[in-house]
């Protein structure tokens, strides 16, 4: 036996260090590569459209590329582009572009859909906003909008005050004549939604049973499209755009949500975030953490059990606990707009001890409630029957659909960017990431439920941080200009691990104060996709029950 | 014994004395006084004079059923409104009702896009009348921060009549509670909301202008068909 350190399995492109030689990716890809440009967050190689699936293919087969996080699509003057970003779940720091331009006048470029299950979803909602057409995709419809609807918003051309006309008969009732599934007389169509109790919001599930099995489940989304992106395209950086975060993911998660958009916009106007504020900001976004699990947690209960129960109400007795203090630090019980560029809106409440002492007992109190909640759940027998090994997500599926937060480290995917990419003041705290191997429902409230607990170590970890914090050295604020423009072209793609998970951001700017393109990639919408494998097979409960487990909010899922 | 058993008992016992249930009830310490002319011509029959459609809106105004209906992010506040804490249930509007054939009141909690436009109108029509409308938070009143959102309806009554406006993003949980208490003074009071809602289903495109657009769909949409404008920048 050799006393050598193993060599660590380095994948093609991998220095030791944990950087990329993007030299050598460039070598296995050979001729593919056309060109690179420079974004801030990674290097990209621009492709041909036609050899998108072989390039992607290499990519995740040889150098263990097997996180498709994001398709960017957009359209410049002379051409579209859709950007892949790729990640890899052991480091997700290790990141590569891929850039497909395609012509203005024939955007045709071929789908991923083969190498990665997610850039099914992407794409469609590539085609959908902005226009551009992917080659072998299996289903390229419409997403958000309605069929009917003309044009692509998010082009160049399209004119975002032209009314549209939508046929009712689009909207008819769907149930009216289809129960039937064409040419096959055994079973049943049924549609959950958009009104149900059930699907946490306005989401369409079209089902097709049966018997009481579910054969196949298409997800119709676009309920709640509010346009976010345009939004955020037509305002301005420092201050216009932070408001809408809030508005993605509502469940109290808004810090989490600014978060993203503060990394992202911080980072590519160069702005050093006062160490103090990253405390204040790591504080909060964990509050914001718990009461968004909660809400999971409750929500989940109630699909499980069927009625305004006692976890429901506990749930939102707790949520109210802590949402008392996220007021008294942000003024708002729910659309906090804490953040700024370069820092906070504003310190802690006055008089500070009273707030560490109300945040300490909140820290104090979440254990001794999630006992009262592992017993009404987790060791619950009704609830273990009904949930437990039910909606299977394995985590080979759970990458390839590009899942993230609990229900990726529900399949035991240990993947968490607080530790992954570090970020705020999480590094510099003692802390777990929790994953579970049961790939099931239940593991996936048991993850959320021992989140918080983990959320809670964290707040306690930085009061103790914020009550030493000498008096005259409370920056929350770091110098910005009044209007930023950051360089033209600079391109970035940022995430942050939200209540959901991997909560990205992608920013090109034109030299304005206001970007260029502004793509979110929602971590419930790329979850949500992975439905049709937990649901396959299951009995129509169960597939509430994993619909529930997956925890989506539509505010993020259709932006 | 139960409650009823006795107050029979005792009831049977007064007549039995040949002591009316009036004298029964008044007692010895009563003073004369305090009854009416009225009331001694009717006995002790408890008699309210009113109109029966006055009774019927006090009724309604103190037994709503909600719409169990959550939307957008303002949902997550109307859930804390029925919840501990604030406690809907407290003024007689707090068991929600998934089914909107089971329910009285609708709260709009949220944005209204496109799409979703046309199945909002379809809940609706399927409540049972007499119904009522709260439309909660800025987007319901003109579409909120997504106003100028090219999906974006411009606030609810572009489509159903409301009667009650909580403005807010979101309102908090009190203001929605004082909401509703309003809308229960309302209907106490017998209003509802004026319908002035101009119809969204126009049919053979209605009043709208035969622009390119309009002309293009016409060829493929029957002349029979009902659709849906969707430029409310120009509605009146
Ligand atoms: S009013 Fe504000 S909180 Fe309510 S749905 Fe609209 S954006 Fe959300």
């Amino acid at each position: 036996m050799s006393l050598q350190e193993p060599t660590p399995d380095l994948d093609p492109g991998e220095n030791p260090d944990g950087t990329l030689d993007y030299d050598e990716l460039a070598g296995l890809l050979g001729e593919h590569v056309i060109d690179r440009e420079q974004h801030e967050n990674a290097t990209a190689f621009v492709v041909r459209p036609d050899e998108v699936e072989t390039v992607l293919a290499t990519l995740k087969r040889e150098a263990g590329f097997d996180h498709c996080s994001c398709v960017t699509a957009q359209q410049y003057q002379d051409r579209y582009e859709s950007i892949y970003h790729l990640k890899k779940y052991k480091d997700p720091t290790q990141e590569l572009s891929v850039v497909v331009p395609t012509p203005s006048d024939a955007p045709l470029s071929q789908s991923a859909t083969g190498v990665y299950d997610t850039a099914n979803w992407h794409e469609r909602e590539a085609y959908d906003l902005v226009g551009i057409e992917y080659d072998d995709h299996p289903d390229l419809r419409r997403i958000l909008l309605p069929e009917t609807w003309q044009g692509h918003p998010l082009g160049l051309d399209y004119n975002q005050k032209k009314p549209q006309i939508v046929p009712l008969r689009e909207h008819a009732n769907p149930v009216e004549e289809r129960t039937q599934v064409p040419g096959d007389s055994d079973t049943m169509f049924v549609n959950i939604g958009p009104h149900h109790p059930a699907t946490h919001g306005v989401l369409h599930l079209k089902t097709v049973l049966d018997g009481e099995q579910v054969v196949d489940v298409d997800p119709d989304i676009g309920y709640l499209h509010r346009c976010e992106e345009q939004m955020c395209q037509q305002s301005t950086y420092r201050h216009q755009i932070m408001p809408y975060p809030d508005r993605w993911d509502y469940i109290s998660a808004g810090i989490l949500n600014e978060w993203a958009y503060a990394r992202t916009a911080e980072e590519m106007a160069d702005i050093e975030v006062p160490e103090y504020a990253q405390v204040l900001r790591t504080m909060s976004a964990e509050m914001c953490r718990i009461a968004a699990h909660l809400l999971a947690v409750g929500t989940f209960a109630l699909d499980i059990y069927g009625d305004f129960t006692a976890i429901f109400m506990y749930a939102v007795t707790d949520r109210e606990k802590v949402q008392n203090l996220l007021e008294d630090l942000t003024g708002q019980r729910l659309m906090f707009n804490y953040l700024r560029l370069g820092g906070t809106a504003w310190d802690l409440p006055e008089p500070r001890d009273e707030y560490f002492e109300k945040v300490r007992d909140f820290c104090e109190y979440i254990p001794e409630r999630l006992e009262e909640y592992h017993n009404l759940l987790s060791s619950n027998e009704l609830f273990q029957m009904r949930v437990m090994d039910t909606g299977i997500l394995p985590p080979e599926e759970a990458k390839s659909y590009g899942c993230t937060g609990p229900v990726a480290r529900a399949s035991g995917i240990d993947y968490d960017l607080r530790r992954d990419d570090p970020y705020g003041y999480y590094d510099e705290l003692d802390w777990n990431v929790i994953t579970d191997d049961g790939c099931d429902n239940f593991s996936r409230a048991l993850v959320r439920l021992e989140e918080m607990r983990e959320s809670a170590r964290i707040i306690e970890q930085c009061v103790d941080v914020l009550e030493d914090w000498p008096e005259d050295e409370r920056e929350i604020q770091a110098n910005v200009p009044r209007t930023l423009k950051p360089e033209p072209d600079t391109e970035i793609y940022r995430a942050v691990e939200a209540a959901k998970g991997e909560l990205g951001i992608y920013i090109r700017s034109d030299g304005t104060d206001k970007p260029a393109r502004f793509k979110i990639r929602s971590p419930a919408f790329c979850n949500l996709q992975s439905l049709e494998v937990m649901a396959e097979g299951e009995y129509v409960p169960d597939m509430v029950a994993a619909l529930g487990s997956l925890d989506i909010v539509l505010g993020e899922v259709d932006r | 014994m139960s409650k009823e058993q006795q107050l029979h008992d005792t009831l049977e016992q007064a007549q039995s004395n040949g002591q009316s249930t009036q004298a029964d009830r008044m007692g010895s310490g009563a003073d004369e006084r305090f009854n009416s002319k009225l009331r001694q011509a009717f006995g002790s029959t408890p008699f309210i004079l009113t109109k029966f459609d006055q009774f019927m809106n006090w009724v309604r105004g103190n037994s709503m059923f909600m719409l169990l209906f959550g939307i957008a992010c303002c949902s997550i506040e109307m859930m804390h409104t029925y919840a501990t804490k604030h406690d809907l249930d407290r003024f007689g509007a707090g068991v929600p009702r998934a089914s909107p054939r089971q329910a009285d009141v609708i709260i709009v909690p949220g944005t209204i896009v496109s799409k979703f436009g046309p199945r909002m109108k379809r809940v609706y029509d399927q409540m049972p009348e007499p119904k009522f409308v709260v439309s909660m938070g800025s987007c319901t009143i003109s579409g909120g921060p997504f106003q100028e959102g090219y999906n974006v309806i411009k606030g609810v009554e572009e489509i159903i009549p409301v009667d009650i406006h909580v403005p807010g993003c979101p309102p908090r949980p009190e203001a929605l509670v004082y909401g509703v208490l309003k809308l229960q003074e309302q209907i106490r009071h017998g209003e509802s909301a004026p319908v002035t809602v101009k119809p969204y289903e126009l049919e053979q495109f209605g009043d709208l202008d035969r622009d390119e657009l309009v002309d293009e769909l016409a060829s493929e949409i029957d002349e029979e068909d009902l659709v849906m404008r969707y430029n409310w920048a120009e509605s009146p």
